[in-house]
């Protein structure tokens, strides 16, 4: 009886521990070398996130600014503030900054940026809104869960490809969403039986 | 036969076995012998966790070598306990109470061992549990076309049904063996195991429900679980594989292996604990019986596979003929000899009855069974339909050393519980010896 009871504690104790954010480090904030906050450069500038994470369009790794990306403006604004002071120690080094991965998959998961962005999967999809983030965190599990019940039903995710750096919600209706994904599936052949193939993401 | 009356004061033995333990100095010698074995299995999967399965001889194209066959051949020496216990008492053979405990002791050890065989073989074996239908954090279910996934359900309901049949079998003896322990560590030891059983009408009435109901669900597993694991092969589109003999060619084999172990150990047994008044000649008599029958339906199958060979042509004869000529035919051969000539000895009964003779056949049945599976497995695998991925396998040390440290688990696992439990079903022999008693 007791070892029931404690079998099934265990259990649901187990169930949810790899869903908390202990586990998957979901709202969990990593320390950086400089407090960059996506809401002002995002929300109040307005800057597109490709300015910096240029390669999100072309590769598979969306990648991080270069210090002469910062200094495009940080060279003319603040230029004394002691929070840029490793932005600008960096450019006289030449050692590029050390930031730390706020969202990460396992090494074992291929995963490639341009086509989601090709077909229209909209930043905020996957890194949630982060005109909000003073600082920076991650936004979902990025659990397989989490993958798969995408490309399980990729319809209502899939929005206009010239909007996807867009961080306010398109406006549309659920049923427009499907409407419009399941044009764009149709158009581009994307079929979720391929997609759910393990060979998809573990190559 | 027996008088019943001899046999009775036999069966009051057997509860005291544990607490008043008659061999010592052979226990520990086998004792010490099965720890060494087992440090090696331990060494053994030490390697296997540091290093990877690149340990073993296994690679492509014969991705399966030794754990594979080993597991084939564990899980079928299993199979005889359940069917001497459990299939013996549905048909009301009250012989089988002087060897059911053991044998399907036998089975849990021999299951064990055969478990642990295709998780180790796993490149990551610490993820066994993937394969369970648990609500993962994956979104997905396990491949249920996978034989893995076969293999994770067919072993895993067959320990728990084994571990039932066998613990509800020895629920009434531990009972015994608490009233009749003086030492209060042992009280507790069995008192906990008796789960309070005071032998009420009502405890013996439930009692014989659930034992009879166990069994009747142990006994179709034998069935089900063996030709799950003749399927790992029969599905694939590998030549000398695809043949509809399998399933019943695998359960029998597994049976007849099986057979010989429990002969093993009876014998050893019998000699070690001193039973010769509950293990009578008519046991060994019995035991090499079955062991003859099961033989001669496993010799069945053979036949059915060459002419099945025979039959369809192409790569399969080409494979038939491979097997018995080719790289692999010592497995072949080696597989009928110590199969099936010294088996044809059982057909007297002097050697039937004849403690030694029996012990030499069912070691001769148990290597032959061991070919047989290493046989089917490698010789198909390492040469299938394109001559470019044709290779042999050839077992390394780590092959042999997890092999001999499984038989060292199961040596272990199996002196522990002669040991400390009771190796006979008393209260059956009891009630049998009453019932000849009362006429």
């Amino acid at each position: 009886m007791m070892t029931c009871l404690a079998a099934a504690v265990l259990a649901i104790a187990g169930w949810a521990r790899v869903r908390s954010p202990y586990e998957t480090e979901q709202g969990w904030v990593q320390h950086q070398p400089v407090p960059f906050s996506h809401k002002h450069h995002v929300a109040d500038i307005g800057l597109d996130c490709r300015y910096c994470h240029a390669g999100v369009e072309t590769s598979a790794e969306a990648g991080l600014p270069s210090t002469h990306v910062c200094m495009t403006c940080h060279s003319q604004l603040w230029t004394g503030a002691d929070v840029l002071a490793p932005v600008r120690q960096s450019l006289a080094s030449g050692q590029p900054l050390v930031w730390h991965r706020v969202s990460q998959l396992p090494d074992y998961v291929y995963f490639n940026h341009s086509i989601h962005v090709a077909r229209g999967v909209a930043c905020a999809e996957c890194h949630g809104r982060i005109d909000k983030m003073a600082l920076t965190f991650r936004a979902q599990p990025f659990e397989m869960q989490f993958c798969i019940d995408c490309h399980r039903d990729p319809a209502p995710h899939l929005g206009p490809p010239d909007r996807v750096t867009r961080m306010t919600p398109l406006g549309w209706s659920e049923a427009d969403k499907r409407r419009y994904g399941e044009r764009v599936m149709a158009a581009h052949r994307i079929d979720p039986k391929t997609l759910v193939n393990c060979g998809i993401c573990h190559r | 036969m027996t008088d019943p009356a001899q046999q009775q004061a036999a069966a009051q033995r057997i509860a005291a076995i544990p607490t008043r333990f008659p061999a010592p100095m052979g226990w520990w010698v086998m004792f010490l012998f099965a720890l060494c074995l087992l440090a090696l299995f331990f060494v053994s999967v030490a390697v296997l966790f540091a290093r990877g399965p690149g340990i073993w001889g296994n690679n492509i194209p014969v991705g399966w070598g030794f754990p594979i066959s080993n597991y084939i051949w564990w899980l079928g020496i299993g199979h005889a306990g359940t069917l001497i216990s459990a299939m013996l008492l549905l048909v009301g053979q009250q012989w089988r109470n002087s060897l059911n405990r053991f044998a399907e002791a036998m089975t849990l050890f021999a299951v064990m061992c055969a478990g642990l065989y295709p998780i180790l073989h796993l490149g990551r074996p610490w993820r066994f549990y993937w394969m369970a239908p648990y609500p993962s954090t994956m979104g997905i279910w396990p491949q249920f076309r996978s034989p893995l996934t076969w293999d994770f359900f067919a072993v895993l309901t067959y320990l728990i049904v084994s571990v039932l049949f066998w613990y509800i079998g020895i629920v009434p003896d531990l009972a015994a063996a608490r009233d009749r322990a003086e030492k209060r560590r042992w009280q507790i030891f069995f008192g906990l195991g008796a789960l309070g059983w005071r032998g009420s009408a009502a405890h013996w009435h439930r009692w014989q429900q659930s034992y009879r109901l166990t069994a009747a669900i142990a006994v179709p597993l034998v069935v089900s679980v063996h030709s799950e694991i003749s399927l790992l092969m029969a599905a694939g589109p590998v030549p000398g594989w695809v043949s509809t003999v399998f399933p019943p060619y695998f359960v029998l084999g597994a049976a007849f292996s099986g057979f010989a172990v429990v002969s093993m150990l009876t014998l050893w047994l019998r000699a070690m604990l001193k039973l010769g008044a509950l293990v009578t000649p008519r046991h060994l008599n019995m035991l090499g019986i079955l062991l003859l029958a099961t033989g001669l339906m496993t010799a069945y199958g053979y036949l059915a596979e060459v002419f099945t060979a025979a039959w369809s042509g192409g790569r399969e004869a080409e494979t038939m003929w491979d097997r018995f000529v080719g790289p692999y035919a010592w497995s072949y051969w080696g597989a009928v000899v110590f199969n099936f000539v010294p088996l044809q000895a059982l057909w007297w009964a002097r050697v039937r009855t004849s403690p030694i003779a029996l012990f030499l056949i069912g070691l001769s049945v148990a290597v032959g069974m061991w070919l047989e599976r290493y046989m089917l497995l490698v010789s198909s695998l390492y040469r299938d339909w394109l001559e470019s991925s044709e290779g042999l396998f050839r077992p390394t040390f780590w092959d042999w050393s997890l092999y001999a440290g499984t038989l060292g688990l199961f040596l272990t696992c199996f002196l522990l519980f002669i040991r400390f439990l009771p190796v006979i079903s008393a209260f059956e022999v009891r009630e049998e010896a009453q019932e000849a008693l009362d006429g």
